[in-house]
């Protein structure tokens, strides 16, 4: 075969295989909202997943935001002090925390802690026929496996995210007053004057809410179409992280631009 | 009216892809009986089961079940087809995540608007059955094959269901764990009143409980009739399989090349 041919095959096999897997990956989201009535039916399933998808994540998220509001403490005052507004502190550590790093770092750590436990749960049942097992028991695998582990994620997010924004602060907090010495007065009543309930924290809700609808959809997507074994599971969890990570960074890019403009 | 056989399969062809894993087969699955199938690793047996269950749908042909076609009902009618079915998967398939107890009693509440007490009734009756009551506490990731196998049973029985389907149900057991099986498979079938199809490639106990059995090979139906008239067969197919020869019309060599070719072709 003609070498040029052959790449131009390659290119097309590539997208085609891309665009096939965006229309079933939005063909199982769209099953999952059509079977959610079952799963809301019953509650038990899907407060089962909450647990494991968001209690479980509390940890890593009350760490991560501790040591990610402490260095904003810690960078942001020396960049403040040489325009001399170092009280404004309280103000960056929030705005950053709630507009962009507690959404941002949350999915991020969402879906390497929780999505990752997702896509390998699913890939092995799989593999190990319990889906078609269920199947087989004329049981909707969607309707009992898939849609109370997407409303988990969807609602365990927002909350893992102001979870995550509020330590944030506290870690901020504990290295600009006590530490470095900024006023306890200054940094409460600035942050209190220039965070906006509306545009600061509803925003950062409804981005950690798409965050949490896409890492988990993902998650599910990549555990349901993973080849049953060892190998194929495998690169479902490595894929899960990547495309998670890329699709809350890129949507990040598009929520913000829409936030902005309003 | 009831039909005299549950399940039909009629000039079915199945393949993945351009390749062909049956060919024009047809077979019927009497009412009451046990019916196995036979042949060769890969030769789509299992498949046969899915097609059955209407997992997948066939390229030509149809499967019948209860008098109605699979491949032409809805997924509603799909469901209602398959709550007459119980199937035992080749390594149990259980929830690792459910107790034994939680595993049969799964089809009981997803189906079921039975109280919670007669759901543990029927639960213990049905390990009782399968001799696992004791280990009802356990959960199923604690269970040696055998007796994940015969969990895998009482959950596939636990709605009493009309076809019980068997996917190679002795693969890698113990001797006691087949003869347990082996045993179970005809009890349960006579006390149920219900028809099973086994598939499987293990001669000896395939031999001792079934009433008819099929050769597949090549796609196609290589040989049928009743483990008796099998083992006087003359056809070679059934001949080498029966006795486990290793070369035959079911060639020990995979298709390739001349010898002398390959050694001595340049890579």
């Amino acid at each position: 075969m003609n070498p040029i041919f052959k790449i131009l095959s390659n290119i097309g096999n590539q997208v085609t295989s891309r665009i096939w897997r965006l229309g079933s990956a939005t063909r199982l989201f769209l099953l999952t909202l059509i079977y959610s009535g079952e799963s809301f039916r019953r509650i038990h399933l899907m407060i089962r997943e909450i647990y494991f998808t968001g209690v479980m994540s509390i940890i890593i998220i009350v760490v991560s935001a501790f040591f990610v509001g402490m260095v904003l403490g810690l960078q942001g005052y020396y960049t403040l002090q040489k325009y001399g507004s170092s009280e404004s502190i309280g103000v960056l550590v929030a705005l950053a925390l709630l507009r962009e790093l507690g959404p941002v770092v949350t999915a991020l750590l969402f879906a390497g802690r929780a999505g990752t436990a997702i896509t390998a749960e699913i890939g092995l049942m799989k593999a190990t026929e319990q889906l078609s097992a269920m199947e087989m028991m004329a049981i909707s695998p969607i309707a009992r496996i898939i849609a109370p582990r997407f409303w988990a994620g969807a609602i365990s997010m927002p909350i893992l995210a102001s979870i995550f924004s509020m330590v944030g602060v506290m870690g901020g907090y504990l290295v600009a007053v006590p530490i470095i010495g900024v006023d306890h007065g200054a940094f409460w009543s600035q942050m209190n004057v220039n965070v906006d309930f509306k545009f600061d924290v509803i925003n950062g809700l409804i981005k950690s809410l798409v965050f949490g609808i896409a890492c988990t959809i993902i998650a599910l997507y990549e555990g349901y179409d993973a080849p049953p074994t060892a190998e194929g599971v495998s690169r479902a969890t490595t894929r899960t992280v990547v495309t998670s990570s890329l699709a809350v960074l890129g949507l990040d890019f598009i929520l913000t631009s829409f936030m902005m403009s309003y | 009216m009831t039909q005299k056989n549950i399940v039909e399969i009629k000039n079915l062809s199945f393949g993945y892809g351009n390749l062909m894993l049956h060919k024009d087969i047809s077979m019927v699955f009497p009412r009451g009986k046990v019916t196995a199938i036979m042949g060769g690793s890969g030769c789509g047996k299992t498949t046969i089961l899915r097609l059955i269950g209407g997992q997948v749908k066939p390229k030509a042909g149809q499967v019948t079940v209860d008098g109605k076609i699979v491949h032409k009902q809805d997924r509603q009618g799909i469901y209602e087809l398959r709550r007459k079915m119980g199937m035992l998967f080749q390594h149990g398939a259980l929830f690792t995540d459910l107790s034994v107890f939680d595993n049969v009693a799964f089809p009981m509440r997803e189906h079921t608007k039975l109280p919670e007490s007669m759901i543990r009734d029927l639960v213990l009756m049905k390990l009782n059955a399968v001799g696992l009551r004791g280990a009802h506490k356990l959960m199923s990731t604690e269970l040696s094959g055998g007796m994940a196998r015969r969990v895998a049973l009482a959950r596939a029985i636990a709605l009493d269901p009309d076809i019980i389907m068997y996917d190679e149900p002795f693969a890698g057991l113990d001797p006691i764990s087949m003869a347990v099986i082996c045993d179970l498979i005809r009890t349960l079938n006579d006390a149920l009143g219900a028809t099973s199809i086994i598939v499987t490639h293990d001669v000896e106990e395939a031999f001792s409980f079934a009433d008819y059995i099929y050769f597949v090979a090549d796609g196609k139906v290589a040989a049928e009739g009743t483990p008796k008239e099998l083992s006087k067969s003359k056809l070679p197919f059934v001949h080498q399989f029966v006795h486990g020869e290793k070369d035959g019309p079911v060639p020990f060599h995979y298709k390739a090349p001349s010898y002398k070719k390959d050694i001595y072709e340049p890579v």
